[in-house]
C-alpha cells in the first residue's frame, strides 16, 4: 500500500482547497470533481473486488490451495458410510447442466469405451465385455455442491480393479474422462483407487438409465456429485491435471467429501 | 502495591488487551464473510420455504459463494482458535465469563429491560453479557463443528454421525448462522447504545 506523508500542521483536504483556490474557475471545479469521482471510482471498484474477477482469481489460488488440503484429508481406507435399500432416495433425482431430452442417446450396440495414455492395453472396450467384469454394489449418498443429498444403489465394476486390468500406471497423477455430452473431468488417482469408487453400469440392480448416465457413470461416494462422470466415453491415464466443466468455471476442483 | 494503586495503575485500565481487540475484528470480518457467501450458497439449495436477498449475498453465484466461504473459513477457525487458546491461557474467560448465575442473568435483564443497567465499569460483564458471549463462542464452535461435518461428511463421518447425519448437520449449520446472526444483531445495537464500548474495543480503554 501506498503511504502518504502528512505534513505536520497540515490538513489534507484544506491543503487541496487552498491548492483549488489558487486555480482558474473552471479548472478548480473539474480538480474538485475530478477528486470526488476518484473516490466514487474507488468506491466502485471496492464493490467489484468483493464481487468481481479479481476477487475470484485471487480465491482460486485459496482453492487449489484447498485442493492439496483435502487430498492431504483423504484417506485411502476410509469408506463412505453405507445405506440399505429403504434408505434409498426415490425418485432419485436427474440433475445436469442440461434437460433430460437433451441428455446422450448412446447405442449399446456400437458403444466403445476409449482408453488412452499411460496404460499396457489400449484396446476399446465393448459394452458386453464391460458387463462381464465382476460386480461390486453399493448404495451410497450422492452429496450435491448445491447442498442436497439423495441416497442411492449402484453396480458396477471396481475402477482399480479395471485399471489393473488394463495395465494402468498407478503412479501416474490422474485419471482423465471424457462423455458422450461433452462433460470432462480429471480425478486424483487416489480417488481412481479408492474401495468405493465404481465403473457403474447398473442403478438398483436395473440397467443404468439414461437420466444416470447410460450406458457408464464414475461413481465416487467420497466427491461431490458434480465430479461423477456419466455417459463416459474415454478414460485416459495421466500425469496432467486437465481440470473438468466445472472446475474450469470456479468450483473446487478436488471437491472431496 | 495496595488494591487501590493497582485500580488506577495503566495495567489496570486496560479493559481489552491488544490480542482480544486484534481477534475481534478479524472475526467480525470472517464472521461477516461466512454468514454474506453462506447465504448465497443456501439459495442455491435452500432448507426453507425462503431464499436471502441476493443483495445481502456475497459471491454472485454458487461457484463464487463457495470460494468465498472456503477461504474465509481459514480466517475464521485459525483466528478463532487463537482467541480460545489466549482465552484460556491468559485466565480472561475464567475471570470475565463465569460463573453465570441464573438469578443474575433474571435481575440483569430486568435491569436491562428498564434501561436501569449500569455500565460504568466496561471491564466487568454482566450477568446478561456474560451468558450471550460465552453462548456466542460456544455457538461458534457448532458453527464451525458442523460446518466440517457438512463438508467432509466422509473423511470426518464420526463428527457428521454426532451431529445426526449429513441432512441434518445442514440443519444445525443452519440455526447456529440464524443464532449468531441475532446475536450480531443485539450485540450492534447494544454497542451504538454505549459507543464508549466500541472505544474499547479499537483503542482497548
Amino acid at each position: 500500500m501506498r503511504t502518504r506523508k502528512a505534513i505536520p500542521g497540515v490538513d489534507p483536504k484544506l491543503l487541496i482547497r487552498d491548492a483549488a483556490s489558487v486555480m482558474p474557475d473552471p479548472a478548480r471545479r473539474r480538480f474538485l470533481r475530478g477528486a470526488a469521482s476518484v473516490g466514487a471510482l474507488a468506491l466502485l471498484t471496492g464493490c467489484d473486488i468483493i464481487d468481481g474477477d479479481t476477487a475470484e482469481n485471487a480465491l482460486r489460488v485459496v482453492s487449489r490451495f484447498n485442493d492439496k488440503v483435502q487430498a492431504a484429508l483423504f484417506d485411502p481406507d476410509k469408506l463412505a458410510p453405507t445405506y440399505s435399500e429403504s434408505d434409498i432416495t426415490r425418485p432419485f433425482p436427474f440433475n445436469a447442466y442440461y434437460s433430460l431430452d437433451e441428455a446422450p442417446r448412446i447405442d449399446p450396440a456400437t458403444y466403445r469405451l476409449e482408453i488412452s495414455g499411460l496404460v499396457d492395453n489400449r484396446k476399446p472396450w465393448t459394452l458386453e465385455e464391460l458387463y462381464k467384469l465382476p460386480e461390486h454394489s453399493q448404495i451410497t449418498r450422492h452429496v450435491c455442491v448445491e447442498g442436497w443429498s439423495a441416497i442411492g444403489s449402484w453396480q458396477g465394476a471396481l475402477l482399480s480393479d479395471f485399471l489393473k486390468r488394463i495395465g494402468a500406471d498407478t503412479r501416474a497423477g490422474y485419471i482423465f474422462f471424457r462423455c458422450a455430452e461433452g462433460y470432462t473431468n480429471t480425478i486424483d488417482m487416489a480417488t481412481a483407487l479408492h474401495p468405493q469408487t465404481q465403473m457403474s453400469f447398473k442403478f438398483d440392480h436395473q440397467t443404468l438409465p439414461r437420466a444416470y448416465g447410460f450406458p457408464m457413470k464414475i461413481r465416487m461416494p467420497t466427491k461431490l456429485g458434480f465430479k461423477q462422470p456419466k455417459y463416459v466415453v474415454a478414460m485416459e491415464v495421466t500425469n496432467e491435471n486437465r481440470g473438468g466443466y466445472w472446475s474450469n468455471q470456479g468450483y473446487n476442483w478436488f471437491s472431496g467429501l | 502495591m495496595t488494591a487501590e494503586t493497582m485500580a488506577i495503575s495503566p495495567e489496570r485500565r486496560i479493559i481489552h488487551p491488544l490480542w482480544v481487540r486484534i481477534t475481534h475484528w478479524i472475526n467480525a470480518l470472517a464472521i461477516l464473510v461466512m454468514i454474506g457467501s453462506g447465504w448465497q450458497i443456501y439459495n442455491a439449495s435452500p432448507l426453507f420455504d425462503f431464499t436471502f436477498s441476493r443483495s445481502y449475498a456475497l459471491g454472485n453465484w454458487l461457484g463464487g459463494a463457495l470460494l468465498w466461504h472456503f477461504a474465509a473459513m481459514w480466517l475464521l477457525v485459525i483466528n478463532g482458535l487463537v482467541y480460545l487458546i489466549l482465552g484460556f491461557a491468559t485466565g480472561r474467560f475464567r475471570r470475565k465469563l463465569v460463573p453465570i448465575r441464573p438469578s443474575h442473568v433474571i435481575a440483569d435483564l430486568k435491569a436491562a429491560l428498564t434501561f436501569r443497567l449500569s455500565h460504568d465499569d466496561l471491564s466487568r460483564y454482566n450477568a446478561v453479557q456474560k451468558l450471550l458471549y460465552a453462548g456466542v463462542i460456544v455457538v461458534g464452535i457448532i458453527v464451525v463443528l458442523s460446518g466440517l461435518s457438512i463438508w467432509k461428511p466422509v473423511q470426518f463421518q464420526e463428527l457428521t454421525w454426532l451431529f445426526g447425519g449429513y441432512e441434518v448437520a445442514r440443519y444445525v449449520h443452519f440455526f447456529a448462522m440464524a443464532a449468531i446472526v441475532a446475536f450480531l444483531v443485539v450485540h450492534v445495537v447494544l454497542a451504538l447504545i454505549v459507543p464508549k464500548s466500541v472505544r474499547a474495543m479499537i483503542t482497548g480503554r
